[in-house]
Protein backbone atom coordinates (compact mmCIF):
# COMPACT_ATOMS: atom_id res chain seq x y z
CA UNK A 1 0.00 0.00 0.00
CA UNK A 2 0.93 3.60 -0.79
CA UNK A 3 0.02 4.78 2.51
CA UNK A 4 2.29 3.33 4.56
CA UNK A 5 5.42 5.06 2.58
CA UNK A 6 3.77 8.30 3.34
CA UNK A 7 3.93 8.24 6.62
CA UNK A 8 6.92 10.05 7.40
CA UNK A 9 6.64 13.36 8.36
CA UNK A 10 8.48 16.56 8.15
CA UNK A 11 9.19 18.91 10.73
CA UNK A 12 6.64 21.63 9.70
CA UNK A 13 3.95 18.97 10.04
CA UNK A 14 1.25 18.56 12.81
CA UNK A 15 0.84 14.81 12.88
CA UNK A 16 -2.49 13.87 14.52
CA UNK A 17 -1.81 10.37 15.50
CA UNK A 18 -4.21 7.60 16.53
CA UNK A 19 -2.01 6.09 19.00
CA UNK A 20 -1.57 9.42 20.69
CA UNK A 21 -5.63 10.06 21.22
CA UNK A 22 -5.87 6.47 22.52
CA UNK A 23 -3.69 8.04 24.95
CA UNK A 24 -5.54 10.57 25.57
CA UNK A 25 -9.19 8.54 25.87
CA UNK A 26 -7.26 6.40 28.29
CA UNK A 27 -6.73 9.15 30.58
CA UNK A 28 -10.25 10.21 29.70
CA UNK A 29 -11.61 6.90 30.93
CA UNK A 30 -9.14 7.10 33.86
CA UNK A 31 -10.58 10.65 35.22
CA UNK A 32 -14.22 9.53 34.55
CA UNK A 33 -13.37 6.17 36.60
CA UNK A 34 -11.62 8.31 39.34
CA UNK A 35 -14.97 10.96 39.18
CA UNK A 36 -17.56 7.94 40.04
CA UNK A 37 -15.30 6.66 42.58
CA UNK A 38 -15.46 9.96 43.87
CA UNK A 39 -18.92 11.17 43.50
CA UNK A 40 -19.18 8.66 46.98
CA UNK A 41 -16.34 8.33 48.16
CA UNK A 42 -15.90 12.02 48.99
CA UNK A 43 -18.68 12.45 50.39
CA UNK A 44 -18.34 9.53 52.67
CA UNK A 45 -14.91 10.81 53.79
CA UNK A 46 -16.18 14.03 54.96
CA UNK A 47 -19.17 13.20 57.28
CA UNK A 48 -16.78 10.18 58.83
CA UNK A 49 -14.34 13.60 59.38
CA UNK A 50 -16.80 15.28 60.80
CA UNK A 51 -18.17 12.50 63.06
CA UNK A 52 -14.39 11.87 64.18
CA UNK A 53 -14.07 15.65 64.95
CA UNK A 54 -17.50 15.57 66.65
CA UNK A 55 -16.42 12.76 68.97
CA UNK A 56 -12.80 14.17 69.35
CA UNK A 57 -14.62 17.75 70.28
CA UNK A 58 -16.47 16.06 72.99
CA UNK A 59 -14.39 13.85 74.17
CA UNK A 60 -11.06 16.27 75.13
CA UNK A 61 -13.65 18.93 76.12
CA UNK A 62 -15.03 16.65 78.55
CA UNK A 63 -18.70 17.92 77.61
CA UNK A 64 -21.29 16.20 79.92
CA UNK A 65 -23.59 14.00 77.52
CA UNK A 66 -26.43 16.70 78.31
CA UNK A 67 -24.98 19.10 76.45
CA UNK A 68 -23.20 17.79 73.85
CA UNK A 69 -24.02 13.80 73.43
CA UNK A 70 -20.89 11.69 71.78
CA UNK A 71 -21.57 10.18 68.28
CA UNK A 72 -21.50 6.76 69.93
CA UNK A 73 -23.76 7.49 72.17
CA UNK A 74 -26.40 8.93 69.49
CA UNK A 75 -25.98 5.69 68.10
CA UNK A 76 -26.39 3.85 71.00
CA UNK A 77 -29.25 5.73 72.09
CA UNK A 78 -30.75 5.36 68.49
CA UNK A 79 -30.12 1.31 68.82
CA UNK A 80 -31.66 0.84 72.22
CA UNK A 81 -34.67 3.27 71.86
CA UNK A 82 -35.81 1.81 68.39
CA UNK A 83 -38.42 0.39 69.37
CA UNK A 84 -40.43 3.92 70.42
CA UNK A 85 -38.65 5.82 67.55
CA UNK A 86 -39.23 3.23 64.88
CA UNK A 87 -42.72 3.77 64.95
CA UNK A 88 -42.97 7.74 65.41
CA UNK A 89 -40.37 7.66 62.20
CA UNK A 90 -43.18 5.71 60.33
CA UNK A 91 -46.42 8.16 62.06
CA UNK A 92 -44.09 11.54 60.37
CA UNK A 93 -43.17 9.47 57.21
CA UNK A 94 -47.21 8.47 57.36
CA UNK A 95 -48.35 12.12 57.48
CA UNK A 96 -45.82 13.45 55.10
CA UNK A 97 -46.48 11.34 52.44
CA UNK A 98 -50.28 11.20 52.85
CA UNK A 99 -50.02 15.47 52.81
CA UNK A 100 -47.91 14.49 49.36
CA UNK A 101 -50.31 12.76 47.72
CA UNK A 102 -53.09 15.06 48.76
CA UNK A 103 -50.78 18.46 47.62
CA UNK A 104 -50.18 15.73 44.28
CA UNK A 105 -54.39 15.41 43.53
CA UNK A 106 -54.74 19.39 44.39
CA UNK A 107 -52.12 20.73 42.78
CA UNK A 108 -52.36 19.08 40.04
CA UNK A 109 -56.17 19.17 39.55
CA UNK A 110 -56.43 22.84 40.24
CA UNK A 111 -53.38 23.56 37.92
CA UNK A 112 -56.27 21.77 35.27
CA UNK A 113 -58.38 23.86 36.48
CA UNK A 114 -56.62 27.18 35.87
CA UNK A 115 -55.82 26.31 32.49
CA UNK A 116 -59.09 25.21 31.20
CA UNK A 117 -60.73 28.17 32.61
CA UNK A 118 -59.19 32.01 32.47
CA UNK A 119 -62.16 32.80 35.34
CA UNK A 120 -61.21 30.03 37.74
CA UNK A 121 -57.81 31.31 37.59
CA UNK A 122 -58.45 34.78 38.13
CA UNK A 123 -60.75 33.74 41.37
CA UNK A 124 -58.65 31.28 43.48
CA UNK A 125 -54.97 31.88 42.51
CA UNK A 126 -54.87 34.95 44.87
CA UNK A 127 -56.11 32.03 47.54
CA UNK A 128 -53.22 29.95 46.25
CA UNK A 129 -50.57 32.52 46.92
CA UNK A 130 -52.50 33.78 50.33
CA UNK A 131 -51.69 30.11 51.23
CA UNK A 132 -48.01 30.09 50.26
CA UNK A 133 -47.49 33.03 51.72
CA UNK A 134 -48.63 32.36 55.19
CA UNK A 135 -46.68 31.54 57.49
CA UNK A 136 -47.17 27.71 58.77
CA UNK A 137 -46.49 28.24 62.28
CA UNK A 138 -49.28 31.28 62.35
CA UNK A 139 -52.07 29.38 61.29
CA UNK A 140 -51.35 26.15 62.35
CA UNK A 141 -52.76 26.43 65.83
CA UNK A 142 -55.97 27.72 64.61
CA UNK A 143 -56.17 24.80 62.27
CA UNK A 144 -55.96 22.68 65.46
CA UNK A 145 -58.60 24.74 67.20
CA UNK A 146 -61.18 24.08 64.01
CA UNK A 147 -60.03 20.80 63.33
CA UNK A 148 -60.56 17.88 65.84
CA UNK A 149 -59.69 15.08 64.48
CA UNK A 150 -55.67 15.52 65.00
CA UNK A 151 -54.16 13.32 61.79
CA UNK A 152 -56.39 15.50 59.61
CA UNK A 153 -55.16 18.66 61.39
CA UNK A 154 -51.68 17.55 60.47
CA UNK A 155 -52.59 16.27 57.41
CA UNK A 156 -54.00 20.39 56.45
CA UNK A 157 -50.47 21.63 57.67
CA UNK A 158 -48.41 19.81 55.47
CA UNK A 159 -50.71 20.10 52.48
CA UNK A 160 -51.01 23.61 52.86
CA UNK A 161 -47.02 23.64 53.03
CA UNK A 162 -46.40 21.04 50.24
CA UNK A 163 -49.15 21.88 47.27
CA UNK A 164 -48.16 25.65 45.82
CA UNK A 165 -45.11 24.40 44.09
CA UNK A 166 -46.87 21.80 42.53
CA UNK A 167 -50.05 24.00 41.75
CA UNK A 168 -47.22 27.05 40.45
CA UNK A 169 -44.73 24.25 38.38
CA UNK A 170 -47.91 22.21 36.72
CA UNK A 171 -49.59 25.61 35.79
CA UNK A 172 -46.78 26.78 34.10
CA UNK A 173 -45.83 23.49 32.63
CA UNK A 174 -49.39 22.90 31.39
CA UNK A 175 -49.14 26.33 29.81
CA UNK A 176 -45.90 25.89 27.99
CA UNK A 177 -46.55 23.44 25.50
CA UNK A 178 -44.66 23.93 22.27
CA UNK A 179 -47.16 26.57 19.88
CA UNK A 180 -47.20 24.56 16.34
CA UNK A 181 -47.55 21.32 18.54
CA UNK A 182 -50.98 23.32 19.58
CA UNK A 183 -51.47 24.65 16.46
CA UNK A 184 -51.42 21.25 14.88
CA UNK A 185 -53.85 20.18 17.59
CA UNK A 186 -56.27 22.63 16.65
CA UNK A 187 -56.16 21.71 13.14
CA UNK A 188 -56.95 18.31 13.67
CA UNK A 189 -60.08 19.00 15.39
CA UNK A 190 -58.38 17.59 19.16
CA UNK A 191 -60.46 18.42 21.67
CA UNK A 192 -60.09 19.99 25.53
CA UNK A 193 -59.65 16.46 26.61
CA UNK A 194 -57.25 15.48 24.16
CA UNK A 195 -55.14 18.11 23.81
CA UNK A 196 -55.17 17.86 27.82
CA UNK A 197 -54.27 14.43 27.56
CA UNK A 198 -51.71 14.26 24.33
CA UNK A 199 -50.15 17.33 24.51
CA UNK A 200 -50.78 19.47 27.69
CA UNK A 201 -49.99 16.89 30.43
CA UNK A 202 -46.84 14.93 28.63
CA UNK A 203 -45.64 18.66 28.25
CA UNK A 204 -46.07 19.33 32.31
CA UNK A 205 -44.56 16.50 32.89
CA UNK A 206 -40.64 17.64 33.78
CA UNK A 207 -42.64 20.92 35.31
CA UNK A 208 -44.45 18.78 37.81
CA UNK A 209 -41.52 16.54 38.67
CA UNK A 210 -39.69 19.77 39.77
CA UNK A 211 -42.16 20.71 41.95
CA UNK A 212 -42.67 17.14 43.18
CA UNK A 213 -38.66 17.26 43.90
CA UNK A 214 -39.25 20.63 46.18
CA UNK A 215 -43.09 18.91 47.14
CA UNK A 216 -41.35 16.56 49.26
CA UNK A 217 -38.98 18.44 51.26
CA UNK A 218 -41.64 20.60 52.09
CA UNK A 219 -44.02 18.41 53.12
CA UNK A 220 -41.62 16.49 55.84
CA UNK A 221 -41.10 19.95 56.70
CA UNK A 222 -44.69 20.70 57.31
CA UNK A 223 -45.68 17.41 59.08
CA UNK A 224 -42.97 18.15 61.62
CA UNK A 225 -43.56 21.86 62.41
CA UNK A 226 -47.19 21.24 62.54
CA UNK A 227 -46.65 18.35 64.89
CA UNK A 228 -44.48 20.74 66.78
CA UNK A 229 -47.38 23.03 66.98
CA UNK A 230 -49.68 20.23 68.36
CA UNK A 231 -46.71 20.38 70.88
CA UNK A 232 -47.10 17.17 73.57
CA UNK A 233 -50.42 18.00 74.66
CA UNK A 234 -52.22 15.61 72.52
CA UNK A 235 -51.41 11.77 71.96
CA UNK A 236 -48.93 12.43 69.49
CA UNK A 237 -46.29 9.86 68.70
CA UNK A 238 -44.23 11.39 65.92
CA UNK A 239 -40.80 12.30 65.33
CA UNK A 240 -41.27 15.80 66.26
CA UNK A 241 -43.19 14.94 69.22
CA UNK A 242 -40.11 12.59 70.52
CA UNK A 243 -37.77 15.43 70.04
CA UNK A 244 -40.03 17.61 72.30
CA UNK A 245 -40.87 15.08 74.74
CA UNK A 246 -37.30 13.88 74.91
CA UNK A 247 -36.14 18.10 74.96
CA UNK A 248 -38.53 18.17 78.45
CA UNK A 249 -36.38 15.05 79.97
CA UNK A 250 -33.53 16.36 78.88
CA UNK A 251 -32.82 13.54 76.74
CA UNK A 252 -30.14 15.05 74.69
CA UNK A 253 -28.76 11.76 73.25
CA UNK A 254 -32.49 10.84 72.34
CA UNK A 255 -32.83 14.21 70.49
CA UNK A 256 -30.28 13.89 68.40
CA UNK A 257 -31.36 10.31 67.21
CA UNK A 258 -34.83 11.55 66.85
CA UNK A 259 -33.24 14.21 64.36
CA UNK A 260 -30.95 11.55 62.56
CA UNK A 261 -34.23 10.35 61.50
CA UNK A 262 -35.53 13.36 60.42
CA UNK A 263 -32.72 13.92 58.39
CA UNK A 264 -32.54 10.41 56.77
CA UNK A 265 -36.36 10.65 55.94
CA UNK A 266 -35.55 14.42 53.97
CA UNK A 267 -32.81 12.49 52.48
CA UNK A 268 -35.16 9.65 51.30
CA UNK A 269 -37.59 11.18 50.21
CA UNK A 270 -35.30 13.52 48.02
CA UNK A 271 -33.74 10.41 47.03
CA UNK A 272 -37.20 8.59 45.70
CA UNK A 273 -38.76 12.17 43.72
CA UNK A 274 -34.92 12.41 42.37
CA UNK A 275 -35.19 8.38 40.43
CA UNK A 276 -38.99 8.73 39.94
CA UNK A 277 -37.76 11.62 37.44
CA UNK A 278 -34.92 9.88 35.98
CA UNK A 279 -37.30 7.17 35.68
CA UNK A 280 -39.93 9.01 34.35
CA UNK A 281 -38.18 11.39 31.89
CA UNK A 282 -34.91 9.38 31.15
CA UNK A 283 -36.31 8.81 27.28
CA UNK A 284 -36.77 11.94 26.00
CA UNK A 285 -36.64 14.66 27.92
CA UNK A 286 -33.21 16.70 28.11
CA UNK A 287 -32.66 16.90 31.92
CA UNK A 288 -32.29 13.36 32.30
CA UNK A 289 -30.24 12.44 29.12
CA UNK A 290 -27.36 11.12 29.45
CA UNK A 291 -24.49 12.45 26.99
CA UNK A 292 -21.75 10.70 25.30
CA UNK A 293 -18.22 11.65 26.70
CA UNK B 1 -55.79 -0.96 3.74
CA UNK B 2 -53.27 1.59 2.24
CA UNK B 3 -52.84 4.79 0.48
CA UNK B 4 -55.00 4.62 -2.51
CA UNK B 5 -52.70 6.60 -5.18
CA UNK B 6 -54.89 9.46 -6.52
CA UNK B 7 -54.73 9.61 -10.20
CA UNK B 8 -53.38 13.45 -11.10
CA UNK B 9 -54.88 15.13 -14.04
CA UNK B 10 -52.91 17.17 -16.58
CA UNK B 11 -52.91 20.95 -15.66
CA UNK B 12 -55.82 22.36 -16.54
CA UNK B 13 -58.54 19.62 -16.08
CA UNK B 14 -58.10 19.26 -12.34
CA UNK B 15 -61.11 19.50 -10.19
CA UNK B 16 -60.85 22.62 -8.00
CA UNK B 17 -60.29 22.22 -4.27
CA UNK B 18 -60.52 25.80 -2.64
CA UNK B 19 -60.40 29.16 -3.76
CA UNK B 20 -59.19 32.23 -1.92
CA UNK B 21 -61.27 35.02 -2.75
CA UNK B 22 -59.94 38.93 -2.41
CA UNK B 23 -58.93 37.97 0.98
CA UNK B 24 -57.66 40.73 3.63
CA UNK B 25 -55.88 39.76 6.82
CA UNK B 26 -55.28 42.84 8.98
CA UNK B 27 -53.42 42.35 12.21
CA UNK B 28 -54.10 45.08 15.51
CA UNK B 29 -56.13 47.18 13.16
CA UNK B 30 -52.94 48.74 11.41
CA UNK B 31 -50.21 45.59 9.55
CA UNK B 32 -52.12 45.24 6.32
CA UNK B 33 -50.29 41.20 6.25
CA UNK B 34 -52.65 40.35 2.80
CA UNK B 35 -54.55 42.70 0.61
CA UNK B 36 -56.98 41.58 -2.23
CA UNK B 37 -55.40 38.07 -2.02
CA UNK B 38 -56.79 35.68 -4.50
CA UNK B 39 -55.62 32.24 -5.10
CA UNK B 40 -57.36 28.71 -6.24
CA UNK B 41 -55.99 25.27 -5.74
CA UNK B 42 -56.50 22.60 -7.45
CA UNK B 43 -56.70 18.77 -6.55
CA UNK B 44 -53.22 17.44 -7.50
CA UNK B 45 -51.12 20.34 -7.36
CA UNK B 46 -48.09 21.38 -5.81
CA UNK B 47 -48.17 25.49 -5.45
CA UNK B 48 -45.47 26.84 -4.46
CA UNK B 49 -46.12 30.41 -2.75
CA UNK B 50 -42.87 32.24 -3.12
CA UNK B 51 -42.50 35.63 -2.04
CA UNK B 52 -39.75 37.44 0.05
CA UNK B 53 -39.96 37.76 3.87
CA UNK B 54 -42.96 38.85 5.45
CA UNK B 55 -44.95 39.07 2.49
CA UNK B 56 -47.50 37.14 4.21
CA UNK B 57 -47.14 33.87 2.87
CA UNK B 58 -47.59 31.68 6.65
CA UNK B 59 -50.59 34.67 7.34
CA UNK B 60 -51.89 32.69 4.06
CA UNK B 61 -51.35 28.92 5.30
CA UNK B 62 -52.86 29.70 8.90
CA UNK B 63 -55.77 30.96 6.68
CA UNK B 64 -56.68 28.24 5.12
CA UNK B 65 -55.75 25.79 7.92
CA UNK B 66 -58.09 28.14 9.68
CA UNK B 67 -56.18 28.35 12.68
CA UNK B 68 -57.24 32.35 12.13
CA UNK B 69 -60.22 34.17 10.46
CA UNK B 70 -59.79 36.54 7.79
CA UNK B 71 -60.60 40.29 7.94
CA UNK B 72 -63.12 40.39 4.95
CA UNK B 73 -63.15 38.04 1.77
CA UNK B 74 -63.82 34.41 2.01
CA UNK B 75 -61.93 30.87 1.62
CA UNK B 76 -64.43 28.81 -0.18
CA UNK B 77 -63.88 24.50 -0.37
CA UNK B 78 -65.61 22.54 -2.23
CA UNK B 79 -67.53 20.24 -0.49
CA UNK B 80 -68.32 19.36 2.79
CA UNK B 81 -65.20 18.92 5.10
CA UNK B 82 -63.63 22.11 4.53
CA UNK B 83 -60.73 22.06 6.44
CA UNK B 84 -61.32 19.23 8.12
CA UNK B 85 -59.25 17.07 6.20
CA UNK B 86 -55.97 18.91 6.01
CA UNK B 87 -51.89 18.01 6.71
CA UNK B 88 -49.46 20.76 7.68
CA UNK B 89 -45.75 20.53 8.21
CA UNK B 90 -44.36 23.62 9.82
CA UNK B 91 -40.25 24.71 9.47
CA UNK B 92 -39.35 22.82 12.88
CA UNK B 93 -40.38 19.23 12.75
CA UNK B 94 -43.00 19.82 15.62
CA UNK B 95 -42.84 16.18 16.71
CA UNK B 96 -44.03 15.54 20.21
CA UNK B 97 -40.64 14.81 22.10
CA UNK B 98 -42.08 11.89 24.86
CA UNK B 99 -43.32 9.93 22.11
CA UNK B 100 -42.11 7.80 19.39
CA UNK B 101 -42.01 7.93 15.89
CA UNK B 102 -44.58 5.43 15.00
CA UNK B 103 -46.52 7.02 18.26
CA UNK B 104 -45.96 10.61 16.36
CA UNK B 105 -46.99 9.64 13.19
CA UNK B 106 -50.09 7.75 14.91
CA UNK B 107 -51.54 11.38 16.48
CA UNK B 108 -53.78 12.07 13.08
CA UNK B 109 -55.85 8.96 13.65
CA UNK B 110 -55.45 8.80 17.69
CA UNK B 111 -57.30 12.13 17.55
CA UNK B 112 -60.45 10.45 15.36
CA UNK B 113 -59.92 7.84 17.62
CA UNK B 114 -58.44 5.65 16.18
CA UNK B 115 -56.44 2.25 17.89
CA UNK B 116 -52.79 1.83 16.90
CA UNK B 117 -53.44 -1.94 15.95
CA UNK B 118 -56.32 -0.67 13.45
CA UNK B 119 -53.57 2.11 11.57
CA UNK B 120 -50.67 0.46 11.77
CA UNK B 121 -50.28 -0.81 8.41
CA UNK B 122 -51.07 3.53 7.15
CA UNK B 123 -48.57 4.52 9.53
CA UNK B 124 -45.99 1.63 8.30
CA UNK B 125 -46.47 2.60 4.67
CA UNK B 126 -46.35 6.59 5.56
CA UNK B 127 -42.78 5.95 7.22
CA UNK B 128 -41.66 3.90 4.49
CA UNK B 129 -42.20 6.42 1.62
CA UNK B 130 -39.91 9.01 3.35
CA UNK B 131 -37.82 5.95 4.25
CA UNK B 132 -37.87 5.51 8.28
CA UNK B 133 -39.37 2.25 7.68
CA UNK B 134 -36.47 0.78 10.91
CA UNK B 135 -37.03 4.16 13.04
CA UNK B 136 -40.65 3.59 14.57
CA UNK B 137 -39.32 2.73 18.07
CA UNK B 138 -36.72 6.04 17.83
CA UNK B 139 -37.44 9.25 19.98
CA UNK B 140 -37.11 12.11 17.93
CA UNK B 141 -33.88 13.30 19.36
CA UNK B 142 -31.97 10.15 18.37
CA UNK B 143 -33.09 11.28 14.64
CA UNK B 144 -30.78 13.88 12.51
CA UNK B 145 -32.78 17.10 11.61
CA UNK B 146 -33.65 15.91 8.12
CA UNK B 147 -35.26 12.46 9.30
CA UNK B 148 -37.11 14.15 11.98
CA UNK B 149 -38.25 16.41 8.86
CA UNK B 150 -39.59 13.37 7.09
CA UNK B 151 -41.23 11.81 10.33
CA UNK B 152 -43.26 15.45 10.12
CA UNK B 153 -43.80 14.69 6.36
CA UNK B 154 -45.05 11.03 7.06
CA UNK B 155 -47.42 12.51 9.97
CA UNK B 156 -48.94 14.89 7.10
CA UNK B 157 -49.50 12.14 4.54
CA UNK B 158 -50.42 9.29 7.22
CA UNK B 159 -54.26 9.88 6.16
CA UNK B 160 -53.95 10.69 3.13
CA UNK B 161 -55.43 14.28 3.07
CA UNK B 162 -57.37 16.13 0.61
CA UNK B 163 -54.58 19.10 1.26
CA UNK B 164 -51.26 18.81 2.72
CA UNK B 165 -49.96 22.58 4.01
CA UNK B 166 -46.01 22.82 4.06
CA UNK B 167 -44.78 26.20 5.40
CA UNK B 168 -40.59 26.18 4.60
CA UNK B 169 -40.36 22.74 5.70
CA UNK B 170 -36.45 22.17 4.56
CA UNK B 171 -35.55 26.02 5.06
CA UNK B 172 -33.28 25.07 8.12
CA UNK B 173 -31.41 22.26 7.04
CA UNK B 174 -28.45 22.09 4.50
CA UNK B 175 -28.31 22.21 0.71
CA UNK B 176 -27.31 18.06 0.39
CA UNK B 177 -30.08 16.96 2.41
CA UNK B 178 -32.65 19.59 1.54
CA UNK B 179 -32.04 18.60 -2.31
CA UNK B 180 -32.60 14.35 -1.28
CA UNK B 181 -35.68 15.56 0.41
CA UNK B 182 -36.33 17.78 -2.65
CA UNK B 183 -36.79 14.39 -4.84
CA UNK B 184 -38.31 12.57 -2.25
CA UNK B 185 -41.02 14.81 -1.92
CA UNK B 186 -41.74 14.54 -5.70
CA UNK B 187 -41.45 10.57 -5.44
CA UNK B 188 -43.94 11.16 -3.04
CA UNK B 189 -46.43 13.39 -4.54
CA UNK B 190 -46.06 10.69 -7.94
CA UNK B 191 -46.69 7.88 -5.40
CA UNK B 192 -49.53 9.37 -4.00
CA UNK B 193 -50.89 12.13 -5.74
CA UNK B 194 -51.47 14.42 -3.17
CA UNK B 195 -52.05 18.01 -3.36
CA UNK B 196 -49.93 20.37 -1.24
CA UNK B 197 -49.42 23.86 -0.85
CA UNK B 198 -45.35 24.71 -0.38
CA UNK B 199 -44.33 28.03 0.75
CA UNK B 200 -40.43 28.94 0.25
CA UNK B 201 -38.19 31.95 -0.12
CA UNK B 202 -35.98 29.81 -2.88
CA UNK B 203 -36.81 30.42 -6.80
CA UNK B 204 -34.76 26.67 -7.15
CA UNK B 205 -36.74 25.03 -5.27
CA UNK B 206 -40.09 26.34 -5.94
CA UNK B 207 -39.05 25.63 -10.28
CA UNK B 208 -37.91 21.99 -9.03
CA UNK B 209 -41.26 20.94 -7.16
CA UNK B 210 -44.32 22.31 -8.48
CA UNK B 211 -46.30 22.70 -11.32
CA UNK B 212 -47.74 26.05 -10.67
CA UNK B 213 -45.07 28.74 -9.05
CA UNK B 214 -47.56 31.95 -7.01
CA UNK B 215 -45.08 34.93 -6.65
CA UNK B 216 -46.11 37.23 -4.07
CA UNK B 217 -45.35 40.57 -3.24
CA UNK B 218 -44.75 42.14 -0.09
CA UNK B 219 -46.23 45.36 1.81
CA UNK B 220 -49.28 44.41 1.80
CA UNK B 221 -49.21 40.73 0.56
CA UNK B 222 -50.40 39.33 -2.31
CA UNK B 223 -50.19 37.47 -5.99
CA UNK B 224 -48.98 38.87 -8.28
CA UNK B 225 -47.83 35.92 -11.03
CA UNK B 226 -48.85 32.46 -11.31
CA UNK B 227 -46.27 30.65 -13.46
CA UNK B 228 -46.90 27.31 -14.73
CA UNK B 229 -44.22 24.46 -15.07
CA UNK B 230 -45.47 22.17 -17.20
CA UNK B 231 -42.65 19.31 -16.55
CA UNK B 232 -43.91 15.55 -15.80
CA UNK B 233 -43.22 14.36 -12.31
CA UNK B 234 -41.48 13.08 -11.37
CA UNK B 235 -38.37 15.15 -12.53
CA UNK B 236 -34.37 14.18 -12.17
CA UNK B 237 -31.57 15.73 -12.74
CA UNK B 238 -32.15 15.93 -16.17
CA UNK B 239 -34.97 18.70 -15.78
CA UNK B 240 -32.77 20.47 -13.13
CA UNK B 241 -29.66 20.36 -15.52
CA UNK B 242 -32.46 21.51 -18.68
CA UNK B 243 -32.85 24.64 -20.45
CA UNK B 244 -36.55 24.79 -19.32
CA UNK B 245 -35.92 24.63 -15.87
CA UNK B 246 -33.25 27.39 -16.53
CA UNK B 247 -35.34 29.75 -18.66
CA UNK B 248 -38.40 29.07 -16.05
CA UNK B 249 -35.80 29.69 -13.25
CA UNK B 250 -35.04 33.42 -14.95
CA UNK B 251 -38.98 34.22 -15.23
CA UNK B 252 -39.87 33.64 -12.02
CA UNK B 253 -36.34 35.53 -10.40
CA UNK B 254 -37.60 38.52 -12.63
CA UNK B 255 -41.18 38.23 -11.12
CA UNK B 256 -39.82 38.46 -8.02
CA UNK B 257 -37.64 41.01 -8.44
CA UNK B 258 -40.34 43.57 -10.02
CA UNK B 259 -42.51 42.56 -7.19
CA UNK B 260 -40.41 43.78 -4.73
CA UNK B 261 -39.64 46.78 -6.63
CA UNK B 262 -42.75 47.79 -6.66
CA UNK B 263 -43.03 47.47 -2.92
CA UNK B 264 -39.89 49.44 -2.73
CA UNK B 265 -41.57 51.93 -4.62
CA UNK B 266 -44.63 51.84 -2.72
CA UNK B 267 -42.51 52.57 0.38
CA UNK B 268 -40.78 55.43 -0.95
N1 LIG C 1 -49.86 37.41 14.95
C1 LIG C 1 -49.45 38.52 14.31
N2 LIG C 1 -49.63 39.74 14.85
C2 LIG C 1 -49.23 40.86 14.20
N3 LIG C 1 -48.63 40.87 13.03
C3 LIG C 1 -48.40 39.69 12.41
C4 LIG C 1 -48.79 38.46 13.03
N4 LIG C 1 -48.45 37.45 12.19
C5 LIG C 1 -47.87 38.03 11.14
N5 LIG C 1 -47.83 39.38 11.26
C6 LIG C 1 -47.31 40.33 10.26
O1 LIG C 1 -47.84 39.99 9.00
C7 LIG C 1 -46.86 40.07 7.99
C8 LIG C 1 -46.74 38.75 7.26
O2 LIG C 1 -46.20 37.76 8.14
P1 LIG C 1 -45.97 36.27 7.71
O3 LIG C 1 -45.45 35.55 8.87
O4 LIG C 1 -47.19 35.74 7.07
O5 LIG C 1 -44.83 36.45 6.62
P2 LIG C 1 -44.04 35.32 5.80
O6 LIG C 1 -44.22 35.62 4.37
O7 LIG C 1 -44.43 33.98 6.26
O8 LIG C 1 -42.54 35.63 6.19
P3 LIG C 1 -41.31 34.60 6.40
O9 LIG C 1 -40.84 34.20 5.05
O10 LIG C 1 -40.29 35.42 7.12
O11 LIG C 1 -41.83 33.46 7.23
C9 LIG C 1 -45.57 40.50 8.67
O12 LIG C 1 -45.38 41.88 8.43
C10 LIG C 1 -45.81 40.23 10.14
O13 LIG C 1 -45.17 41.22 10.91
MG1 LIG D 1 -43.42 32.38 7.41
Amino acid sequence: MTIADTTDTRPDQTVIDGSKFDAEEARHARNKRLESVGKWALPAIVVLLTIWGWDHVVKVNNIPHYILPSPGLVAETLYEDWGTLFPSMLVTLKIAMMALLVAVLGGVGLAILFTQSKFAEMAFFPYAVILQVTPIVSVAPLIFIYVDNRTVALLICAWVVAFFPILANTTLGLKSADHNLRDLMTIYRANRWQRLRYLQLPSALPYFLGGLRIAGGLSLIGAVVAEYVAGTGGIGSGLAFRILEAGYRLNIPRMFAALLLIALLGVAIFMATTILNWFLLRKWHESALKRES
Amino acid sequence: MSLPPRQIRPLGDRPRILQMQDLDKTFNGNVTALHRMNLTVNEGDLISLLGPSGCGKSTALRLIAGLMRPTSGRILWEGGQGADDLGVVFQEPTLMPWATVTQNVWLPFRLRGKSLSSVRSQIEQALALVGLEKFGDSYPRELSGGMKMRVSIARALVTNPRLILMDEPFAALDEITRQKLNNDLLSLKAATGCTIIFVTHSVFESVFLSDRILVMAPRPGRVVKEITVDEPYPRGLAFRTSATYGDIARETSEALMSAMGDAVEEHA
